[in-house]
């Protein structure tokens, strides 16, 4: 009635009006859940959580707010920083953990990788909106290379996991642009096969002489220790070794919060970025687990009801490409910790240590808001 | 607006793809979920476990070693508490540099370096290792107040063991000593490993050896949870150490004291029993060394200067050194005569000087001989032609038949770890001992000579001493023992070590009153009389001369031979007489006749024991020694008749002058070198 007056609960609604309530308490459950897994796997960086948190809510509001097209229009110049940063990172990087994958830029130290992770599908889902309706085998080859220059880059630097991340964002897209399944299918089949391969087969590419060629030494190692843990128990094997344990420590309903003695006692490595999910399953068990994934669920199906319900074809393609790189974090990560894929440094999404992961993530999410939100616009 | 011209194929192409999408992220969740199923549900008990094993140390908890006291409680072995500075090899990043800043704290030589090095190499990660013992005060706070810097470095009170009486009795106490590569071995075989777990030092000689088992305790267990780094958390639980059990001796370490001055700087051997039990009185062997040295590993020089010594301190003479008993075993050979029918105490032979026997003479050592000897005085004046034609009448098999049940050449069974079994001859011992069938064969002749206690004869000082308790004890004969009761420390329980008769010997009682009457007048008339003058008691004993070196037939003449060639020394006796409340035998090594260095010795040890005194010499040594010419002159100890004439040698071999052992045993040789009398075993 009083439209003129100052309204104070009006402003607070508009202010949220962008945010998907879903999403948001998706969001607000594996925050809180991170929240309180940090309490008892690192208490000291509770506070620099709460800080990441801040900052990627906030860069998350911002991209919702923001009209997927012109999200679309950022994509061109976001990636072409992103390639150029690859190659200041090749040329002037720091060196952390035997890889470049840092770029001090005065301020602060910055992953070009990790913008990588958004700017890819952004770039493929605007091509392929360019060639919409007349999309031929051609583009899918263009894509491809747009693809593979960054995928190169980061996989030089090296960084298997963020390589194989980026790659994957964008090969979902061109998997949703409908690349034809008679590619899709051989493709698969050869992925299935060259991993099975290397599973019956560890035993001799695992021999010290062997030289894999296209992969570094430490990530032959990491394979090969996926293969055969106990082959260096107390070197390469102990991570996951201790977080297999942690894991089937925990049973059905967990030691307890706070009490759990792989953790508390440093037997499991990394216990706050890549190995959470161990802390988690120890403490909280199966039930625990189970509770994880069903958010995880939640979040994806959200994700993919946003994209089939997306207005316009690139930001279906972004939407489905965002969801299902959220399904690959938590895919990887898990699968990683529970010792039926390589460590290959995944965070496990929005529940890891680590603000760079988590602004990148929250912006995924701030890009659904987005494209969710598109659709009463451009409807009315 | 994009909308409008997408068409409707185009999004239902796309749902399709984002149920296919869906589905996969179905199936990919079920792998995981049923991963998790697996390792939660499946096989939670094992990682459980794992987990435990993860976070779960057992922490030994030492137990004090049993202390050692005579039979009167005076210590003899103890544990006193000592600052040891200790490094835990998980804690410690950089070894070198931790060292490195240690030796500027402290002194650390290159030994402990080096011992720590080794010990470090062989030790858990949990448990800390050596580095020092012994610090001073000024050291501990030294290294305290740097502990900060110095993760992994500990100052700890450990027990060191300690030695209050010295070099008494060290071969009876022993030592002990690091545990090594080896004995860790011989703790694995037994099953003790887990018993030995934090304990560095066990039993290495003696009474420390041979008792490690009840010394050593129980090791106790602390249950603590350890972090991935090693490092005790908290303790969980604890279970105490049992201490080892205290060790009550039969030895009197006062009459110990008494009988290894009474040596003075003279090698030998004492070993005083009570005939009564088997308890050990008294075990000398002299020299002697500090065990206190071997404590914590013996420096190099240390024990160089043991090793290389002439006089060979670590060798346990009493139980492990053989000699021929010479005229000792000529009571024993008398009532082999009597037992066996051979003779009886009135027959009597004339004593010509010599005992003729396959064309040698057997020489007596009292030039024209002793006249008429009857068996009474064939035992006091020491008379070798008595015993020539005993021996030959008994023949070997007759002699050794007799001697065995007395324990001669066999193991007494004495609780002390190293014992030598000795040589009693027999042409049975000869064919197992020699390989060449011309040595294998017994000779007539060598019966001779063994029937007055040389030849092959070897005995150690211990199996004599026993043997003389047995006789003593009307045939009884026990298993000698050191330790009389095993004492548990934390009830005050003592377990005694019970006398332990090993067999009774069936001897006439008129056989052996003969035989001991003439013992008791040997010191009264006899050999021995000017040791025991004035003795308030009544003494047994007999005096022995055993030969170290062949003269070739010439005639032995005491300053003409070197020290070390000279003969052994023996004396045996029981007191009182009438009711033996001690038994021993003394052996002087190169002291020449019997009744001149170890008779007084004796005389000195019974006097102590029986008085409670310390009694006088009944005859200063320097007026002794002017006697000991005409002493010697005077019996038949002195002079063995090999020396004379060759009494061992083949009927075939020419009579003389030729050396006088053809195939000379070393057992024969009671030399003091560890290499003979090892041979000797």
């Amino acid at each position: 009635m009083n439209d003129n007056r100052f309204n104070p609960l009006a402003l607070v609604l508009g202010f949220l009006r962008p945010l998907d309530p879903v999403l948001m308490l998706v969001l607000a459950t594996l925050l809180g859940y991170a929240h309180v897994l940090m309490q008892s796997a690192s208490p000291e960086r509770l506070d620099s959580q709460i800080t990441h948190i801040g900052i990627a809510l906030a860069g998350m509001w911002v991209l919702a707010w923001l009209k997927p097209q012109r999200l679309l229009s950022m994509a061109v110049p976001l990636y072409l920083l992103g390639v150029v940063l690859l190659m200041a990172v090749e040329l002037f990087g720091e060196v952390s953990k035997g890889a470049q994958r840092w770029l001090d830029v005065g301020v602060a130290r910055i992953q070009p990788s990790e913008l990588m992770k958004i700017a890819m599908p952004l770039m493929l889902a605007w091509f392929f909106q360019i060639r919409e309706g007349h999309t031929r085998f051609i583009d899918f080859l263009l894509a491809g290379a747009l693809l593979l220059a960054p995928v190169g880059l980061i996989l030089i630097q090296p960084d298997l996991g963020t390589s194989l991340l980026v790659a994957a964002s964008g090969l979902y897209v061109i998997y949703f642009a409908g690349l034809s399944w008679k590619l899709l299918i051989p493709l698969v089949v050869a992925v299935v096969i060259g991993l099975g391969s290397i599973v019956a087969f560890g035993d001799t590419l695992c021999q010290p002489e062997v030289d894999w060629q296209v992969l570094r030494e430490y990530q032959k190692q990491r394979v090969c220790t996926l293969l055969d843990p106990t082959r260096d128990p107390l070197g390469k094997g102990f991570h996951i070794i201790q977080s297999t344990i942690a894991i089937g420590s925990g049973g059905l309903t967990g030691k307890g919060w706070m009490d759990g003695t792989q953790t508390h006692l440093a037997f499991l490595p990394e216990r706050h970025t890549d190995f959470i999910f161990a802390v988690l399953a120890e403490e909280f068990g199966l039930v625990g687990a189970l509770l994880l994934l069903a958010v995880y669920v939640l979040l994806l199906l959200r994700g993919f009801h946003i994209a089939a319900n997306a207005p316009t074809h690139a930001s279906r393609l972004l939407a489905g490409a965002i969801t299902m790189i959220f399904f690959t974090y938590a895919f990887v990560n898990m699968g990683m910790v529970s010792g039926i894929l390589p460590v290959v440094g995944v965070p496990l999404p929005f529940i890891s240590y680590g603000g760079t992961a988590l602004v990148t993530l929250c912006l995924g999410i701030g890009i659904l808001m987005s494209i969710q939100r598109s659709r009463f616009v451009d409807k009315t | 607006m994009t909308e409008f011209r997408a068409p409707a194929a185009e999004l239902a192409r796309f749902r399709l793809r984002v149920v296919v999408a869906a589905v996969f992220v179905f199936v990919c969740f079920g792998l995981l979920a049923a991963r998790f199923h697996h390792l939660q549900v499946k096989r939670h008990d094992y990682f459980l476990t794992r987990a435990e094993d993860n976070r779960i140390a057992l922490l030994p908890v030492v137990p004090h070693r049993g202390t050692i006291v005579d039979r009167k409680g005076v210590v003899l072995a103890r544990n006193y508490a000592t600052y040891t500075i200790e490094i835990t090899p998980s804690q410690v990043r950089d070894l070198d540099a931790t060292l490195d800043e240690l030796s500027s704290l402290l002194p650390l030589d290159a030994r402990d370096r080096r011992r720590f090095r080794k010990l470090y190499e062989e030790s858990r990660n949990f448990e800390s290792v050596p580095l020092r013992s012994r610090l001073t005060d000024e050291e501990v706070a030294r290294v305290v107040s740097q502990r900060y810097r110095l993760p992994g470095v500990d100052v700890k009170a450990r027990l060191l063991r300690d030695y209050p009486q010295g070099s008494t009795a060290s071969h009876v106490i022993g030592y002990i000593g690091r545990i090594t590569e080896r004995d860790v071995e011989r703790i694995e075989e037994a099953g003790n490993a887990a018993n030995y777990r934090g304990t560095l030092h066990m039993g290495k000689a003696g009474l420390e050896q041979s008792y490690e088992h009840e010394l050593h305790g129980t090791t106790g267990f602390e249950q603590v949870e350890v972090n991935a780094g090693g490092r005790a958390v908290r303790a969980l639980s604890h279970t105490p150490a049992a201490p080892g059990n205290d060790l009550e001796l039969t030895l009197d370490i006062e009459l110990q004291k008494v009988a290894e001055k009474a040596f003075g700087d003279r090698r030998g051997a004492l070993v005083a029993i009570e005939p009564a039990t088997g308890g050990v009185l008294a075990l000398a062997s002299m020299p002697t060394y500090d065990p206190n040295l071997f404590v914590d590993g013996i420096s190099t020089q240390d024990w160089k200067a043991l090793n290389d010594s002439p006089d060979h301190p670590m060798l346990h003479r009493a139980i492990y050194s053989t000699y021929p008993p010479g005229s000792t075993f000529k009571p024993f050979m008398a009532l082999a005569g009597l037992e066996t029918g051979k003779r009886t105490t009135k027959q009597a032979l004339y004593d010509v000087g010599y005992f003729q026997f396959g064309g040698h003479r057997f020489m007596d050592d009292k030039i024209g001989g002793h006249g008429m000897v009857d068996l009474h005085k064939s035992i006091v004046v020491s008379c070798n032609t008595y015993y020539y034609q005993l021996a030959n009448d008994l023949g070997i098999d007759g002699i050794a038949g007799f001697m065995a049940p007395f324990g001669f050449g066999e193991r007494t069974g004495i609780d002390l770890p190293g014992e030598a079994t000795g040589i009693l001859p027999s042409p049975e011992w000869k064919r197992t001992r020699f390989k060449k069938p011309e040595q294998q064969r017994w000779y007539a002749g060598e019966t001779i000579s063994v029937g007055i206690g040389q030849g092959y004869n070897a005995y150690t000082p211990l199996q004599l001493a026993n043997a003389l308790a047995a006789l003593v004890n009307q045939g009884r004969l026990f298993r000698p023992h050191v330790v009389k009761y095993v004492v548990d420390s934390r009830t005050g329980e003592r377990r005694a070590v019970e006398p332990e008769p090993l067999r009774e010997i069936p001897l006439r009682d008129a056989h052996l009153k003969a035989v001991l009457d003439a013992m008791v007048d040997v010191n009264r008339t006899g050999t021995g009389k000017r040791a025991f003058k004035g003795a308030p008691y009544t003494v047994g004993g007999k005096t022995g001369t055993a030969q170290v070196f062949s003269l070739r037939g010439q005639r032995y003449v005491e300053g003409r031979v070197r020290e070390r060639l000279r003969d052994h020394s023996w004396f045996v006796a029981y007191a009182p007489a009438e009711n033996p409340k001690i038994a021993l035998a003394v052996l002087v090594e190169n002291g020449g006749f019997g009744a001149q260095s170890a008779a007084p010795i004796a005389r000195q040890v019974i006097d102590y024991y029986l008085l409670d005194q310390r009694a006088g010499a009944p005859a200063a040594e320097d007026e002794e020694g002017a006697e000991s010419e005409e002493a010697a002159e005077g019996s038949g100890d002195a002079l063995p008749a090999s020396r004379a004439v060759e009494p061992a040698a083949p009927q075939e071999a020419p009579p003389a002058p030729v050396p006088s052992r053809p195939t000379t045993p070393p057992a024969a040789v009671p030399a003091p070198q560890p290499a003979a009398a090892r041979n000797a075993r």
